[in-house]
């Protein structure tokens, strides 16, 4: 009987150890699998997060030694005009172009959710323009929006009287057209809202129209409710990505007319890669990151008590 | 007696119909009217492109244009530069991630959730924080002028597509890799008979987002490109109008269908993998 115990505590010892080393293998092949990731983690993402918090402190022209100059990169940019004037931009183009974006991409996934012949050919047709983007689509609107020449104003003037704006060129119109040229490449966020839409339950829908609401009280009682954190969703999306704008500034206005779209990661890009200032730029990347991350908290928190959850447990 | 109950938010009468109808068109011609536009004026003369009233159509049609901006700038180059670099950082991209991925999905281990938090959390950091580290230590390496910077940190994935097929991952039968334990199979068995097969349609959409990104990308080989021989289209075009006096629009219209073309195209073809997943299979009629 003894014997008995100690073979079958030996036999469970040999399991545990038959597991341990099996839980070791796996945990092994777990380090094996995301090797890609962390050492480019390492290398290209953490190892220059720290390095650029330490540029952040010092000057740095890329020819001579980096100089340790404690927070002055930040206190000239706080004494820097072309910072407030990059960041008013940006803010300036956030503020328009997330509700613009939401708004029309929100109408048109209520539009294309509906059940019509060829839905599938209208989506494909109205996600398509979202697929180009980028210096070929910046000349495009060059072109359209030209003062001049362009399509945009000649049209205004054959068919209605009207002399068009000057767009691009006029210090209080570049901002309000780069959001008009958003316009067509809206596919991502109304994807988004047309597969949150499907997912919406008839029921509540049926309910409401035995109590006689109509359209536009489903929508706003039922539907905007149901959707409310996709729309914070793709309202978060939209700020980061409009305080990262580039290639259209860069392309069509470089910064113009009077700075006035000179962008904020513009001015970053010529501190960094025209003037060689790493020190200032990477101070100008971690406002940037601040302001980004305040914007989302912000969002999140104002958000708390708009949207609703399906599954929230302190309900 | 009781009026027949419409069951479904999505149905509509026949007068919501044809307001619907009505909507979708007007706004598609919104939708391709920039498009249209860049096609027609890419076909027309120079001196008609100014001309008023709006020509619609092009005639003559001019198809030289086309055989002029070839003519005028190496886009052939271009091309071929960015196809090579969108088809490496593509691959790359698409299977270190996938990788990484059946890491997290599918494999326990000590400090997994807390490095994952780490991979999401590096979302948020933006691009610009690390683009000038990441330029020292290339401009250490010698690698500016070179395709290396931009090429060598796709092996590493991309956080995004980590994430997105991580939640596709989870979704795969635990099951099916016991199966493989059972026949003695080890992890890198299960990866490659398991997992990989069933997950080409979400390694496809992955790849496609990053063929778009990478095909469209301007600032990064503007800060490692130098050389106009290397440049990729992206670069190429925005430079393309400076050997010209004033600006050609025909031929500038021209060089941009050239360079949309193929990811129109590639849409075209990967549609089925691409939008069909989340757009048409979601509605259920």
């Amino acid at each position: 009987m003894n014997s008995a115990v100690s073979a079958r505590t030996q036999a469970r010892s040999a399991g545990k150890k038959k597991r341990n080393s099996e839980l070791a293998r796996e945990e092994r092949a777990f380090w094996l699998f995301i090797s890609p990731w962390t050492l480019g983690f390492l290398l290209f993402t953490g190892g220059p997060i720290i390095a650029s918090l330490f540029l952040s402190f010092a000057d740095y022209n890329v020819v001579d030694a980096p100089t340790f100059v404690g927070l002055r990169n930040f206190f000239d940019l706080f004494h820097d005009k072309l910072f407030y004037k990059s960041l008013s931009v940006t803010f300036y183009y956030a503020v328009l172009s997330v509700p613009f974006t939401i708004v029309c991409s929100m109408i048109l996934a209520l539009l294309l959710n509906n059940k019509i012949k060829g839905q599938a050919i209208f989506r494909t047709l109205y996600y398509t323009p979202s697929i180009i983007s980028g210096v070929a689509v910046s000349f495009l609107w060059m072109w359209l929006l030209n003062p001049d020449f362009g399509v945009v104003n000649s049209l205004l003037s054959d068919w209605f009287g009207i002399k068009g704006p000057g767009w691009f060129t006029k210090p209080n119109t570049v901002i309000p057209s780069m959001v008009l040229m958003q316009l067509t490449a809206i596919g991502g966020p109304m994807v988004i809202f047309l597969a949150s839409l499907q997912s919406l339950p008839s029921d509540l829908y049926e309910a409401a129209s035995i109590d006689g609401a109509n359209r536009l009280t489903k929508f706003f009682k039922i539907t905007v409710p149901l959707i409310s954190s996709v729309i914070l969703f793709n309202a978060i999306i939209g700020i980061i990505s409009s305080f990262q704008v580039f290639t259209q500034a860069y392309v069509i206005t470089k910064g113009g007319p009077d700075w006035n779209s000179y962008f904020y990661v513009l001015y970053l890009f010529n501190t960094a890669f025209a003037q060689f200032r790493m020190g200032y730029a990477s101070a100008q990347a971690w406002i940037l990151f601040i302001v980004i991350f305040v914007l989302t908290m912000l969002a999140l928190l104002v958000s708390k008590r708009l949207i609703y959850y399906e599954y929230d447990d302190k309900r | 007696m009781f009026r027949e109950r419409r069951v479904s938010h999505g149905e509509l009468g026949l007068g919501g119909k044809i307001v619907v109808y009505a909507l979708l068109f007007a706004g598609l011609l919104l939708f391709a009217f920039p498009l249209f536009w860049m096609i027609t004026t890419s076909l027309k003369e120079l001196g008609d492109v100014h001309k008023l009233p709006m020509k619609w159509i092009p005639s003559p049609v001019e198809w030289s244009n086309y055989t002029q901006v070839f003519r005028d700038a190496p886009l052939a180059r271009y091309i071929v530069n960015t196809v090579i670099y969108t088809a490496v950082t593509m691959f790359a991209v698409a299977l270190s991630s996938s990788l990484v991925a059946f890491g997290f999905a599918r494999l326990k281990a000590r400090g997994r959730n807390v490095l994952f938090l780490l991979v999401l959390s590096t979302m948020m950091i933006p691009p610009q924080v690390t683009m000038i580290p990441q330029y020292l230590l290339f401009n250490k390496f010698n690698w500016i002028d070179s395709y290396l910077p931009l090429v060598v940190p796709a092996f590493g994935g991309s956080a995004f597509i980590i994430f997105l097929l991580r939640q596709f991952y989870l979704g795969f039968s635990k099951e099916l890799d016991d199966a493989v334990k059972i026949d003695g199979g080890g992890y890198f068995t299960m990866y490659v008979r398991i997992i990989l097969p069933l997950s080409i349609p979400s390694l496809a959409t992955a790849a496609i987002l990053e063929f778009m990104y990478r095909w469209n990308d301007l600032i990064g080989p503007l800060i490692y490109l130098s050389d106009g021989s290397k440049y990729p289209l992206s670069l190429g075009l925005s430079n393309f109008t400076a050997a010209y006096a004033a600006t050609p629009w025909n031929l500038l219209m021209a060089a941009s269908i050239v360079a949309v073309l193929p990811p129109l195209l590639l849409f075209f073809f990967a549609q089925k993998y691409f939008i069909q997943g989340i757009v048409i299979t979601g509605s259920k009629g």
